[in-house]
């Protein structure tokens, strides 16, 4: 188990007129090679619980276990967490800052004290785990990249700390449907090759449907859904009421069964749809 | 939360001071501040305290809320007393060590720490009972008879109006990016002055190029909603003078006249 | 007679780039004519011209070759170019860069107020510019407390507050979530259907696209594919190739195709596969 979270509250500005309370009493554990899509709409609390798995905001009540470190504990290494857990922001190229791609993405291996030819092996490793080319690129400057590629330069720069769990949060916002294959190309390529275990926040229920094997969904800062993308997508209506939905292929799926039609619902992706659909024309043919 | 923030400190109402045209408070408080500075002696403070305490009264604003003001400022209002006690010549009261107290330099840093106090009370209530729009608008106007030396009274405001607005954004983007560079390591917090201000590169040059992109961005925009300056532009509200402004106006003249006349005639 | 719009005349846009000083070409010889009324998406992939050739259409971008009218004016006009970009407002992507107030009316009224009108209809358009965004509550709000969402629709009546008969979108919802975009989408369907505005939307969302009379698809700065919706989605291994995304009940309908499937290949929703199975 790489995170333990239990019984976890959060409250923002605690005793003043902004109290909030983002959390409550959350329980998750995550394991080594899952890969989890978190769902749920701007303000149901996840970029809160996100920002709790590395110890850049710590549980008013409650434990967050971090690969066996406790973040509430006093004289815990927030340096160590780090290295355990990335987590790439939402327009991550707005980070870059340094006058060099090489230099930038080996920035946080660097606070991590690692030795210059480590720092190298890992820029390396980390652009061509995004598909940016080392030669070509390594002593260009970030800003001149496309945006795509800048959006890739920076999440290398997370890659490179070489963290067991890597959290993603809207990876794809704002980028053409191109810019978002590659970036979720990559994403796959990280949890298939280098065994990451992933945690993918999107608004894309396709995107999830086609990547995840566990899907979490958050609303007013509780854990309403925790089970597998098509258990979760069987609950379309309760899905709807709290501003989400499925991917279309699944909504119909269900319109098709609805209407008497006797196929299979439990559908995410237009590739399981066609072959449920061709099974069943062939199957009335014979008929 | 840096969105919860409000800049400025306006506390809002419908009183009559709230009501006021920004541009006869911002006079008012000139008068104030220059009366403030003809005072030489102790008992036309008075008046200067009653002006505070009936302005904020009308204006329903909480005394904790007024007394705020003088927070931040505390240390230079603590300096300049200390500077006054020790440094005026006079009629020996006691020794503290090598430094003497007299009762001349006791009764002038008083004296200077209340003409402070007084200044930050009053600049306080201005701020309080005006919004930073009603602000920049009173500004601009009060401003424009300069426009005909080259002061360029509208873009100021203008740049007023920008800068409130995206302040709270900026805020909101530093936190962010301060996060995202903690979790690839960075460390904002230890080391000595040096360090610290080195660690800060990570923060500060993304903040300027994200600015530099807003600030392009929003010139588009605005070039797109036929922005060209303050020329042939007209205003929703647009400020406007009436009697209560003049009654109050004429008032208040009258009234830091005679405060200042007490440098002169001394009763 | 048909009423045109903005008219595109063999329009080339180039600029140097910054780097190693080429010139780019981003717009090739564009001829293009939007109605009045008319619902024009324009699709493309990032870097295939499209928000350049928006630009053009109210003269915050000049055509290097050709000309480009709106309701009949040049822009390269000096004198039409602050009527013509009241005529055809632009609504930008990021929600925060264009709020320039720090008072949602105060906001709204920005464009009235630089094009010189009295205050009294201001406030007369700025209430009723807040009414169709279904805003007018938040008038007296702080714009960056507001959603995304929120935010795009005050951008929208601070717009509308010129009274514009036509408003360019250059990717209103790519910065938003999906109840963002709904919020937007709706209140852009309600302004062309409603108060008939003419639209020109920019968006690489193909499910906001289907919405419009009429699609072109930009890539390399040429139009390759013009048509309905239906005619556009059609050709599905196109728009692919072109960096796109179909609606997945139009792939599903295109795979089942190909597997022998007698079925249309024009189908854009859930309700109409469903008919057609």
């Amino acid at each position: 188990m790489i995170i333990d979270i239990k019984n976890v509250n959060y409250i923002y500005n605690p005793g003043t007129p902004f109290e909030k309370k983002a959390l409550s009493n959350i329980n998750i554990q995550i394991d080594e090679g899952e890969f989890i899509g978190l769902i749920g709409h701007t303000g149901s609390g996840k970029s809160t619980l996100v920002q709790h798995l590395n110890g850049l905001l710590k549980p008013t009540s409650g434990d967050v276990i971090v690969d066996g470190i406790n973040t509430s504990k006093k004289d815990v290494s927030l340096r160590e967490i780090r290295q355990k857990v990335g987590l790439v922001f939402q327009y991550p190229e707005h980070q870059l800052f340094e006058e060099t791609i090489y230099a930038d993405i080996a920035f946080g291996p660097k606070n991590l004290g690692l030795k210059d030819n480590e720092v190298d092996m890992r820029v390396k490793s980390a652009m061509e785990n995004v598909g940016l080319d080392f030669e070509s690129l390594k002593d260009r400057s970030p800003f001149e990249l496309s945006g795509g590629q800048k959006r890739r330069a920076a999440i290398a720069g997370v890659i490179a700390m070489k963290p067991k769990l890597l959290i993603l949060d809207e990876p794809t916002a704002g980028l053409d449907p191109a810019g978002r294959d590659e970036i979720l190309g990559g994403i796959r390529k990280l949890y298939e090759k280098e065994k990451m275990t992933i945690v993918l926040v999107s608004h894309s229920m396709e995107d999830i449907a086609k990547l995840a094997n566990r899907i979490l969904v958050m609303d007013k800062g509780e854990l309403v859904m925790d089970d597998s993308p098509k258990e979760v997508f069987k609950r379309a209506p309760e899905l709807e009421e709290i501003g989400l939905g499925v991917p279309q292929i699944t909504n119909f799926m269900r319109e098709l069964k609805s209407k008497g039609y006797d196929v299979n619902d439990e559908i995410i992706t237009v590739e399981e749809a066609k072959e449920e659909i061709l099974k069943y024309l062939r199957s009335r043919e014979d008929v | 939360m840096f969105k919860d923030i409000t800049i400025g400190q306006y506390f809002p109402g419908e009183s009559l001071v709230h009501k006021l045209d920004p541009r006869i408070k911002i006079l008012v408080i000139i008068f104030f501040i220059v009366s403030l500075f003809f005072v030489d002696s102790f008992y036309p403070y008075i008046f200067i305290l009653l002006f505070i305490v009936v302005i904020s009264k009308v204006a329903k604003i909480p005394v904790s809320l007024v007394l705020k003001g003088i927070k931040p400022l505390r240390f230079i209002i603590i300096i300049t007393f200390i500077i006054n006690v020790f440094m005026t010549k006079g009629e020996i009261l006691f020794d503290i060590g090598p430094l003497t107290v007299t009762k001349e330099g006791l009764s002038t840093a008083i004296f200077m720490a209340l003409r402070l106090v007084f200044l930050v009370l009053g600049t306080s209530l201005l701020t309080l009972t005006t919004s930073p729009i009603a602000l920049t608008d009173g500004i601009e106007k009060l401003l424009s008879p300069f426009k005909k030396i080259g002061l360029p009274a509208h873009e100021l405001a203008m740049m007023m109006t920008i800068a409130l607005r995206f302040i709270p954004t900026l805020l909101e983007e530093a936190d962010k990016i301060m996060k995202a560079q903690m979790a690839r390591g960075a460390d904002f917090e230890s080391g000595n002055i040096i360090n610290r201000a080195k660690n800060l590169v990570p923060l500060l040059v993304p903040l300027f190029i994200n600015a530099f992109r807003r600030a392009d961005e929003l010139a588009t925009a605005m070039e797109a909603r036929c922005y060209r300056g303050g020329e042939h532009r007209t205003r929703l509200n647009e400020l406007k003078l009436d009697t209560k402004d003049m009654v109050v106006f004429v008032s208040v003249i009258i009234y830091f006249g005679l405060i200042i006349s007490t440098r002169y005639i001394k009763i | 007679m048909k009423d045109i719009m903005i008219k595109l005349e063999n329009v080339t846009y180039e600029y140097k780039s910054y780097i190693d000083e080429e010139v780019l070409t981003a717009v090739k010889n564009v001829n293009l004519e939007v109605e009045k009324g008319e619902f024009l998406a324009i699709l493309g992939h990032n870097g295939s011209g499209k928000s350049t050739m928006a630009k053009m259409m109210n003269g915050l971008n000049m055509p290097t070759n050709g000309e480009v009218y709106v309701m009949g004016m040049n822009t390269k006009d000096e004198e039409k170019i602050w009527d013509i970009r009241a005529k055809a407002g632009m609504v930008f992507q990021n929600p925060d860069n264009q709020l320039v107030a720090t008072i949602v009316e105060e906001d709204v009224a920005f464009g009235p107020e630089n094009l010189g009108i009295p205050p009294t209809e201001i406030r007369q358009r700025v209430d009723e510019a807040l009414e169709i965004v279904e805003m007018s509550q938040y008038k007296k709000h702080a714009p960056h407390l507001l959603s995304g969402g929120q935010k795009q629709r005050i951008a929208i009546a601070g717009i509308l507050a010129m009274k514009p008969d036509c408003i360019i979108f250059d990717e209103p919802t790519a910065m938003l979530d999906p109840n963002g975009r709904l919020e937007v989408m709706n209140t852009i369907k309600k302004l062309n259907k409603e108060e008939g505005k003419t639209i020109v939307l920019i968006t690489h969302y193909m499910d906001e696209a289907v919405e419009a009379d009429r699609i072109i698809v930009l890539s390399e700065g040429e139009i390759s594919i013009e048509g309905t919706p239906r005619e556009v989605f059609r050709h599905v291994e196109k728009v692919k190739k072109l960096g796109l995304d179909v609606p997945q009940v139009t792939e599903l309908a295109y795979e089942l195709r190909k597997e022998g499937i007698d079925i249309r290949d024009d189908v854009l929703s859930v309700e109409e596969l469903v008919e057609l199975l």
